[in-house]
């Protein structure tokens, strides 16, 4: 899984690529949202523009993260989903869970 | 995906090792494009595939490398078969709440079942004569719905 992370204002984007998968993927997620609360970006937007898959173990680990950024006070929120990470975003029904933006400057406005 | 020809199989004995999940996913493709899969039939394929593997290794096998993970691949008639062995003490499937219940929704486990459901036509539980799970999945190709999971 590749990763990249860029701060604009107060929110942390963390831009994900490849698999969110079992054994590699699903902790890297954890890593970098641990470290955006270590520097305090407690709002964060993950890009999974360049996602190719995510196993139900990357889609636990982000429902892990929603939950442990939510209990610090902070907002966790998707942007750039293909259209077979959203369909497994609706199957688990975590689309009524997650706020999902197409728009990065929207995304950003939204928190 | 044509219905003629002979039947493809493969079968794989794996370490249960979370990397060999790789190993019998680059199996399926390669039977996939043998058969002419759709690519979205071969995306959800992969999808329910990494789990039923991804499972055996886990809660199945404990990650204990010395434990062997079977998976058997057929494609015959159109019709896509795979089945997932290990060698766990194991499991009823009733046992797993259901993860869209809204008040699993923010459970960070036990979806794995939940995705080979929705992603293969029909999924079956057994247990194997050494007391293992065995997991077949059935995935009926070039159907009308092969562009939705």
């Amino acid at each position: 899984m590749k990763s990249n992370t860029r701060d604009l204002g107060e929110v942390r984007i963390i831009e994900l690529g490849g698999k969110i998968t079992i054994g590699t993927g699903d902790v890297k997620i954890r890593e970098l949202v641990s470290q955006a609360l270590d520097d305090d970006k407690t709002n964060i937007l993950f890009d999974l523009g360049d996602v190719t898959a995510i196993d139900s173990s990357g889609i636990g680990e982000m429902v892990a993260c929603y939950t442990t950024v939510t209990k610090r006070g902070g907002q966790l929120k998707l942007m750039h989903l293909s259209p077979k990470i959203n369909d497994i975003l609706q199957v688990t029904q975590l689309i009524t869970v997650f706020d999902v933006f197409d728009d990065e400057r929207e995304a950003l406005g939204s928190f | 995906m044509t219905s003629t020809g002979p039947p493809l199989r493969a079968k794989l004995v794996l370490a249960s090792r979370f990397e060999n999940i790789e190993v019998a996913e680059r199996a399926l493709v390669d039977l996939c494009h043998r058969a002419g899969c759709a690519d979205d039939e071969e995306y959800w394929l992969i999808t329910a595939l990494r789990e039923a593997v991804a499972n055996a290794v886990r809660h199945g096998n404990r990650q204990d490398p010395g434990r062997i993970v079977r998976v058997a691949y057929e494609i015959a008639n159109s019709t896509f078969t795979i089945r997932v062995e290990d060698q766990g003490e194991g499991f009823d499937p009733k046992s797993i709440p259901d993860p869209t219940d809204p008040e699993n929704l923010l459970r960070p486990s036990g979806r794995g079942i939940f995705y080979m459901r929705q992603f293969m036509n029909r999924v079956d539980f057994s247990s194997t004569p050494a007391g293992g799970t065995a997991v077949v999945m059935v995935k009926e190709l070039a159907s009308n719905d092969s562009d939705r999971p």
